[in-house]
């Protein structure tokens, strides 16, 4: 049998592991979608190692917060990731916090990341920071009102018990649950500066947010905010696959453990697939359309909280 | 224990005078102060779970008496008070030597000291109502230090203005509750019940009264002109300390001395404090004077604590939801503590800064992270804090506050099952804002690059103001990395409140299970912030040692890359006012009626572009200017009444005469 513990490493290995490979996947199905060759998918790995290798270039009125964000900043995203079930449910680390504390992880990450982006003094850094604050003003909102939804349905913020109760016959199909997954999507996109909120792909002045942010960064410094970058983009597609589709999860013995690390990679190949799709058949917003899709998804949220507090089966 | 605790008021009365006499002792004015908050904060932490005493003087009324009383409730807000009176005297002891007027300021802060206890520590009407007044006067007189200052003139006028408003409503509040036998006394309150219409209209009259000095929307007005103009230590007293002076008052009155209230005015007190929340953040955004942006953020985080008031309200006008509103009232006495330590702590930093500056524009300063960077490190603790980052303390209230509200499905009412989650989403709204916000005054004060030629010039601040924040900043972390503590500690004081407290919090168990926060029940939520911060060493020490390990070490030094276009004047940087550009964008036309106009000039033209904005207050327009303006037109109609004849005047005084007679013979 696995204890807690074996599973509770395992998963935290795995994640960090995998999480550039899933950006390759994305990419590579865009890069199909678009026609094009499209890197190998061990680029993303290729270039974590090449990041690390390479010398760092900082810049003259760079301060320690420059230079220790980056760490903390990937400390944060793996200690959230390490509370979301992914393949399992036995973590030894859930009761270390729920889906707020999840969510308020993420916050300091992206804390950290906006100081970091204003510390050097460019406009490049400032406008990354000060968009990305307005994202989040409104995303972070959104999120913790999807939570509501999902805690008075299932009684519980805690993420291995709202798996358990998704997959409980008490959960059924119901309105807010669609209310709280296209929400849940909305904001999704806007954590991981998603197309149509903000283009990964992009060193376009203007347009950029998180690649503002991120622009003085060099060398390790570099490979840790990619990988971190990566680990959230999993870390949220975990999220509602552990919510929404909690299938193969929690099974018993040896078997079950099995089927639940299989299911799991093909819930994030899925993902990344249908993200892939997403980004190429849509295009990108104006940055002041932006609050408009946000304010939906937070009303979204909002909504499917009222439904429950009127009825608990709607 | 009261008797000791009395004789530190006593003390600090008689620093009072020695401020008086003695101006050029300073330093030694506030150790002295220092010492003896500190004293009865310990006294105070020690006697939180103890049985309450109480103590009459011969003073005050003589038919009544001067009453003392010290139970769980007032231990702890005596605390909190003493904590942040403790940490205000020793930051003074360095920050003082920079006052231009210090005899403006030493007499009246031990005074202000001194009221801020006798208002916890009061047991009948009149002598918390003379040490309400007291501390409103000695805190006034603080605010015009700087008397010359025009703003500082206006400030001090608004802030008396609120004052008396509040002090009139807490005197028809405690007349209410006296009822017609005048037993001032609050062990008699506590017994007489008062007619159900009644109790509600003193609450009310409490709620308005008691909101007035904390910051409740909307009557906040006079904090974010008071707060700031007051030396920073004062500063952080009136916001870190007198606003729970007042959130005292409220739980006294509502919680204590009231019988339990109808359920309505819980709701009205929610949304109160869901509206105070959200505005305060959106007004704060909008400052880009440090002290004044921190002054706002009061006005939100007692919007937080009155939503877990309110809860708690609610939760007790309903049957057999005892233990929700103990857990509503202790996230709410959380964020009390909270509250009180990081406002401090982050007034203090702005205090520093000024100092080293000589500004408290944001727009001026810039890149203090290198000047200054003992005070950076310090207030960048607070700034996670209050934007409830985990692992530390802010964190842990708002989620205890969350817990609260996620328990509002069970009501049956359905005012609440409206309300509640509303105020959720105005909570989390709030909780977000406040993390932009202070992105934007971390980032523009301390990063970046200086502004001004005082900025890239600042001083590091003395020893004993980077000790004031150091102890503060260390509560912020220790009370967010080991919250059951805290939640032990408060519940003696639920208890006295409600009558039921959270469950009792296990910690230092030996990691399995690990010693989580469990608010209802394990299966529902946990929190564990002494785990997560272990987590969060253990991973970032990884994270660095692989760097190590396996990285390049090579680190050059080089411009800015910026794109390829790095331009060295300090200008192009982003600035407070830019940076809350797009926040403004989406939130500023409904809340404030923000109109923006760009000017380009015609292609070819050498002109510069100009982009002009202009926001409103409205809620100045709408609370304040009809009043102002009703005010002023009665004074111009009762100005003609000052140049008459003699011959009139006695006119006036025989119709008045006649209209008295008249009145008593018809009603008699």
């Amino acid at each position: 049998m696995i204890g807690p513990p074996v599973i509770e490493a395992l998963q935290m290995a795995l994640v960090l592991l995998a999480a550039p490979g899933l950006v390759g996947i994305v990419r590579a199905v865009k890069a199909r979608l678009q026609r094009r060759e499209g890197p190998p998918l061990v680029q993303p790995y290729r270039q974590i190692l090449r990041l690390l290798a390479k010398e760092v270039v900082l810049a003259e009125n760079a301060s320690w917060l420059f230079r220790t964000a980056p760490y903390l900043i990937l400390a944060l995203t793996w200690a959230a990731s390490s509370v979301v079930p992914t393949f399992s449910t036995g973590l030894a680390f859930a009761p270390l916090g729920d889906l707020i504390v999840i969510t308020a992880l993420l916050g300091a990450a992206r804390f950290l990341l906006a100081l970091a982006g204003l510390d050097i003094g460019t406009s490049f850094g400032g406008i990354g920071a000060s968009r990305e604050a307005m994202f989040a003003s409104l995303a972070e909102p959104a999120m913790l009102m999807i939570v509501v939804t999902l805690a008075i349905a299932a009684g519980s913020t805690q993420l291995s018990t709202i798996a358990a109760f998704m997959l409980s016959p008490a959960a059924g199909l119901r309105f807010s649950f669609a209310l709280a997954l296209v929400a849940l999507v909305i904001v999704a996109l806007a954590e991981n500066g998603r197309i149509p909120i903000d283009n990964p792909a992009t060193h376009l002045e203007l347009t950029m947010v998180h690649e503002a942010m991120v622009l003085e960064y060099s060398g390790r410094h570099l490979a840790m905010i990619e990988l971190a970058a990566a680990l959230k983009l999993l870390l949220t597609i975990s999220i509602i696959a552990c919510i929404f589709f909690p299938f193969g999860l929690g099974l018993p013995g040896f078997a079950g453990f099995l089927v639940g690390l299989l299911s799991y990679a093909m819930k994030l190949g899925i993902a990344a697939i249908l993200l892939g799709v997403f980004e190429v058949s849509i295009a990108k917003m104006r940055v002041f359309r932006v609050p408009e899709l946000l304010g939906a998804g937070l009303m979204l949220g909002l909504l499917g909280t009222l439904l429950l507090y009127v009825s608990r089966g709607l | 224990m009261i008797v000791a605790l009395l004789a530190g008021t006593a003390l600090l009365l008689v620093l009072a005078l020695a401020g008086a006499v003695a101006r050029g002792q300073g330093p030694r004015l506030y150790a002295a102060a220092a010492i003896v908050t500190a004293l009865s904060a310990v006294l105070a932490l020690a006697s939180l779970a103890s049985a309450p005493a109480t103590l009459t003087l011969p003073l005050g009324l003589p038919w009544l008496g001067w009453h003392f009383r010290l139970d769980p409730l007032s231990a702890f807000f005596l605390f909190v008070v003493d904590l942040g009176a403790a940490s205000a005297s020793l930051f003074a002891i360095g920050y003082g030597r920079h006052e231009e007027e210090p005899g403006r300021v030493l007499p009246f802060f031990p005074l202000f000291l001194a009221a801020l206890q006798l208002v916890v520590l009061a047991d009948d009407a009149f002598s918390f109502l003379f040490s309400w007044e007291l501390m409103s006067l000695a805190s006034w007189a603080l605010v015009l230090v700087h008397h010359r200052d025009r703003e500082s003139i206006r400030a001090g006028y608004v802030y008396l203005l609120m004052a008396v408003l509040s002090g009139f409503a807490l005197l028809l509040c405690f007349g209410l509750l006296a009822g017609g036998a005048g037993a001032y006394g609050f062990a008699a309150m506590r017994l007489a019940h008062p007619a159900p219409g009644l109790a509600a209209l003193a609450l009310l009259l409490a709620l308005l009264g008691t909101g007035a000095k904390a910051g409740l929307v909307p009557v906040h007005a006079w904090l974010p002109l008071a707060h700031p103009a007051a030396p920073s230590h004062v500063s952080a007293l009136m916001s870190g300390v007198m606003t729970k002076v007042a959130v005292y008052a409220f739980l006294r009155i509502a919680f204590d001395l009231l019988p339990v209230p109808p359920g309505w005015i819980g709701l009205i007190v929610l949304a109160l404090g869901g509206i105070t929340a959200v505005l305060g953040v959106l007004y704060a955004l909008m400052q880009h004077d440090l002290k004044r942006l921190l002054a706002y953020h009061t006005v939100e985080n007692i919007g937080i604590i009155f939503i877990g008031i309110g809860l708690a309200m609610v939760f007790r006008a309903a049957a057999g939801e005892e233990a929700a509103a103990a857990l509503a009232l202790t996230a709410s006495l959380f964020h009390v503590f909270n509250h009180s330590v990081f406002k401090s702590l982050l007034f203090f930093g702005a205090g520093s800064v000024d100092v080293a500056t000589g500004t408290r524009d944001m727009e001026r300063q810039g890149g203090l992270i290198h000047r200054m960077p003992r005070t950076g490190f310090f207030f960048l603790i607070g700034c996670a804090a209050i934007s409830a980052l985990p692992p530390l303390n802010g964190f842990v209230s708002e989620w205890l506050t969350f817990q609260a509200i996620l328990l509002g499905p069970g009501l049956p009412e359905w005012g609440p099952k409206i309300l509640i989650p509303v105020d959720g989403a105005l909570l989390a709204l709030a909780a977000a804002l406040a993390a932009a916000c202070f992105v934007k005054a971390f980032g523009v004060t301390f990063l970046g690059r200086p502004r001004s030629a005082a900025a890239s010039a600042a001083e590091e601040a003395d020893r004993f103001s980077l000790g004031a924040m150091g102890v503060l900043a260390a509560l912020c972390c220790l009370a967010g990395i080991f919250p059951a503590v805290v939640i032990n500690a408060l519940a003696p004081t639920a208890r006295t409140l409600v009558g039921a407290a959270m469950p009792t919090q296990s910690f230092f168990h030996a990691f399995v299970p690990w010693g989580a926060i469990i608010p209802v029940a394990a299966a529902r939520s946990s929190y564990d912030g002494f785990a997560i911060f272990l987590l969060l060493v253990a991973v970032t020490g990884l994270a660095i040692g692989a760097a190590r390990r396996l990285a390049a070490h090579a680190v050059r030094r080089a411009p800015a890359w910026d794109c390829g276009f790095p331009d060295p004047r300090p200008e192009t940087q982003y600035t407070a006012t830019s940076f809350a550009e797009p926040i403004r964008r989406v939130f500023g036309p409904a809340v404030f009626g923000a109109a923006s106009a760009v000017r380009m000039p015609a292609p070819g033209s050498l002109s510069p572009a100009r982009i002009r904005s202009a926001l409103r207050d409205r809620l100045w327009e709408i609370f304040y200017a009809p009043v102002a303006g009703v005010v002023e037109r009665l004074a111009t109609s009762a100005d003609r009444l000052q140049f008459l004849t003699i011959r009139r005047y006695l006119f006036f005084v025989f119709a008045a005469l006649v209209a008295l007679l008249l009145a008593l013979a018809l009603t008699q």
